[in-house]
């Protein structure tokens, strides 16, 4: 009993109604989106070999695409494609969280329903199709009256695989800035919050049975021609679509968001901002877990109105600059940048989240390692670790230019199992960031830059454009600025990290909100 | 028009395969109105093709096929399949329907009133002898074979046409249930003035059952004619095939002698 009366699965289920909404509606306006296409392409395809094999060899081939990039794929596609409609038509739309992610997963369920109804279609008896002819059917009534009544059972088997799929999968659409059951599980990766991965999983699961029985319900309605069945199956699913749209009425839609990338920093700073924004009656919400290549445009477009990045991810990733600059100058800089693109950069909080190579204190000592440069003679001999984009970006190529550093192996790893790896001696080097609250729980040592390689990252609040001149919005901000030091921030990221109710993003932003609040 | 025939094949053909396969070769044949013929050939023959020629199920290569006087190519081909009956082997029918909505198929595609169609539906169960009440909700796979077969027969007649097409209707069916079916359908087709032609393998079913038989062989109408202008023929192909009911009649005459014969 004692594993249900942790608190978290209260926090848990307070969120259900909003992710469990959001991921009915995506999931089965994707499924819906899918048949439409799928089912009338199939059956144009069954008598027409070449169709059927370009159909089914795309449909395999999207397939393949893992999840996750093929949700994130389609989030630049509609950018481009919004852009081109607002310049061309003088509308454009948002590519942010729903839409890509109904095309996405819609375009994930076409393989089982295409070869589902393509194969239940092709099993119909010859000799049944020939009857229909006799007794004078034409080529469209025999489809509906005949073929597709007796492929019904194949079909209907093709798309509740379908629906298990996409309702799995939509789990990943938390980072293109869907809202869904996958904001439990990426949530609780981040912040080691064990219970809400338990929770996202098991809700999804259940969801996926949930779906599955009542389409099953409609099949065999369908099938036994009993109206009752399909009626009861029809009236679930249609049940579970209006449960999920009382709450989404029912909510205030014209709040600010605070968005947040996919790390415990992010989720802790975007919870301060909401808990701030709020106290001062801005009714705010957060969009947590967003990818990094998708919040920028996100704040471009309005579709959130404030976060926290980093002076130079925005420098290089966003800009694509591979220069490094010192760190007033690159600020002034960005500025300028910004303000071009209408978005706002408020002022910096205070600390910077910084690239640098880490390894254990005791074993530097050892070494006599304090500095990068002191580092260079080892690392042929030494293997490292980093982030899944560290060793593709710009300063990875600048640090080894600059010291002539060569590592024997280099290997790519979960954020949150490299400090454990360092610190247990799996690897010897890895390249984490200052903030970490890590460094300070393993006692690791942050090694020195004095060729100044490494960039500075220093967290900056960002405004969208249509916030431009909120100024009760301002107003609500500006007593983050220049307030959160790097030891604050250390110790808050350490308190995420734990793995109890104490460590939730809301219970830690209002820990460090007290902090520097008393200063 | 009336007094022509109504189902005319004129010098037809018709290949398959790119003419690698020749299905039917030069046939000529009438049916006259309310005649039941029988066209009697093995597998290959060419028998099925001939009989859907007439409601255009197959087009023919050559020649030409006039049904009620009409040439089938200027006919509508879904049109003409609704007002010809057509009888598949083994029954043909729909697995998902209920007996009643088989029956009802043809006047529901011509858009009958509901109420029409049930009333219809009900008669014709009555016609070929099964309980309406019992049947017609049923599934076909509920069904015996020959009861199978009556519904199909049923349903061949819905639309009250005054052509009928059996693609050899009895053949899989046990010889009892065979031979009275086969007897009720000769009943229906003389009471309905119904004009029908019938394909079997089987000579002896189409001497008891047709007014006159044509024997189809490699695509080529061999003979036509009654029982009894068959018998003359001088055709080898057709002698032997006329061979085995000879046999049985005089084997089963010798077999089961009846005092004061009928």
């Amino acid at each position: 009993m004692s594993l249900f009366s942790d608190p978290r699965w209260t926090e848990a289920l307070a969120h259900l109604p909003d992710y469990l909404g959001n991921h009915v509606r995506v999931s089965l306006a994707a499924l819906a989106l899918g048949l439409i296409v799928s089912l009338p392409l199939a059956i144009l395809a069954r008598n027409r070999p070449v169709l059927r094999g370009a159909l089914l060899g795309f449909a395999s081939i999207v397939q393949t695409v893992p999840g996750l990039a093929l949700l994130a794929l389609f989030y630049p596609l509609l950018l481009v494609l919004a852009a081109l409609t607002l310049s061309w038509f003088g509308f454009d739309f948002s590519a942010f969280g729903f839409l890509p992610a109904v095309l996405a997963l819609a375009l994930y369920s076409m393989l089982p329903v295409l070869r589902n109804t393509i194969t239940g279609l092709s099993g119909v008896d010859p000799a049944l199709t020939e009857a229909a002819q006799g007794v004078g059917m034409t080529e469209r009534q025999s489809l509906f009256m005949v073929e597709l009544p007796l492929a019904l059972p194949v079909m209907m088997a093709g798309i509740r695989t379908a629906a298990v799929w996409v309702i799995g999968t939509a789990t990943l659409s938390t980072p293109i800035g869907q809202t869904s059951l996958g904001n439990y599980i990426f949530a609780g990766l981040q912040t080691q919050n064990w219970v809400f991965v338990v929770f996202g999983c098991l809700a999804a699961a259940a969801l996926a049975l949930a779906v599955d029985q009542l389409l099953a319900l409609i099949e065999n309605g369908l099938r036994h021609r009993s109206r009752l069945r399909t009626a009861l199956g029809g009236a679930g699913i249609a049940a579970l679509v209006a449960a999920t749209l009382v709450p989404a009425m029912a909510r205030s839609a014209s709040g600010y968001v605070v968005g947040a990338k996919t790390f415990a920093e992010q989720y802790v700073l975007a919870a301060l901002i909401a808990q701030r924004l709020n106290a001062d009656g801005l009714y705010a919400t957060t969009r947590a877990g967003l990818g990094s290549s998708v919040i920028f445009d996100a704040l471009k477009a309005g579709d959130i109105d404030v976060y926290v990045d980093y002076s130079g991810t925005l420098w290089a990733n966003q800009f694509h600059h591979t220069d490094v600059r010192p760190r007033e100058e690159l600020l002034a800089d960005l500025n300028s940048i910004l303000a071009k693109q209408d978005i706002t950069l408020l002022g910096e909080l205070g600390f910077a989240n910084a690239y640098a190579l880490i390894m254990p204190k005791q074993r530097a000592e050892q070494l006599g390692i304090r500095t990068i440069a002191d580092l260079a003679a080892r690392a042929p001999s030494m293997s490292i670790a980093g982030d899944y984009e560290f060793f593709s970006r710009p300063e990875w190529a600048g640090i080894k230019q600059d010291y002539g550093l060569s590592f024997r192996t280099q290997r790519q790893m979960q954020p949150d199992f490299m400090y454990a790896a360092v610190a247990s001696g799996e690897v010897d080097v890895i390249a984490g960031y200052t903030s970490d609250g890590l460094i300070a729980k393993y006692d690791l040592a942050v090694l020195d830059d004095p060729r100044h390689a490494i960039p500075p990252y220093d967290a900056v609040m960002l405004l969208a454009p249509k916030r431009k001149d909120d100024t009760r919005l301002r107003a609500a901000l500006q007593p983050l600025l220049g307030r959160i030091d790097i030891a604050a921030m250390r110790e808050a990221n350490l308190r995420a990290a734990g793995n109890d109710a104490s460590s939730s993003p809301d219970a830690v932003a209002r820990w460090l909100w007290e902090k520097i609040g008393k200063k | 028009m009336s007094h022509g025939p109504l189902i005319a094949y004129t010098n037809v053909g018709k290949t398959f395969a790119n003419g690698d396969v020749v299905a039917v070769d030069d046939v000529t044949l009438e049916v006259a109105e309310g005649e039941f013929l029988a066209i009697v050939g093995g597998s290959g023959s060419g028998k099925t093709t001939l009989l859907r020629l007439a409601n255009r199920l197959i087009e023919a290569d050559s020649g030409r096929v006039t049904v009620e006087g009409e040439d089938v190519r200027n006919v509508d081909p879904i049109l003409l399949r609704r007002r010809i009956g057509y009888v598949f082997q083994s029954g043909g029918l729909f697995p998902h329907l209920a007996v009643g909505a088989n029956i009802g198929i043809t006047p529901k595609l011509l858009g009958w009133p509901a109420a029409e169609i049930a009333a219809r539906v009900d008669e014709l169960l009555e016609l070929v002898q099964l309980d309406r009440a019992q049947y017609r909700e049923r599934l076909p796979s509920e069904l015996s074979g020959g009861q199978r077969q009556r519904v199909g027969v049923a349903r061949a007649l819905a639309a009250r046409p005054r052509i009928v097409l059996m693609d050899e209707p009895f053949g899989a069916l046990d010889p009892l249930t065979r031979d009275a079916l086969g007897d009720d359908f000769r009943e229906l087709h003389r009471r309905l003035g119904l004009t029908t032609v019938m394909i079997t393998h089987d000579m002896t079913e189409a001497l008891l059952l047709a007014d006159r038989v044509a024997v189809m062989h490699g695509g080529r109408l061999l003979a036509q004619g009654t029982p009894a202008e068959l018998s003359g023929s001088s055709d080898p192909y057709v002698e032997k095939l006329l061979h085995t009911p000879r046999r049985q009649a005089e084997r089963l005459g010798k077999l089961l002698p009846r005092d004061g014969a009928a």
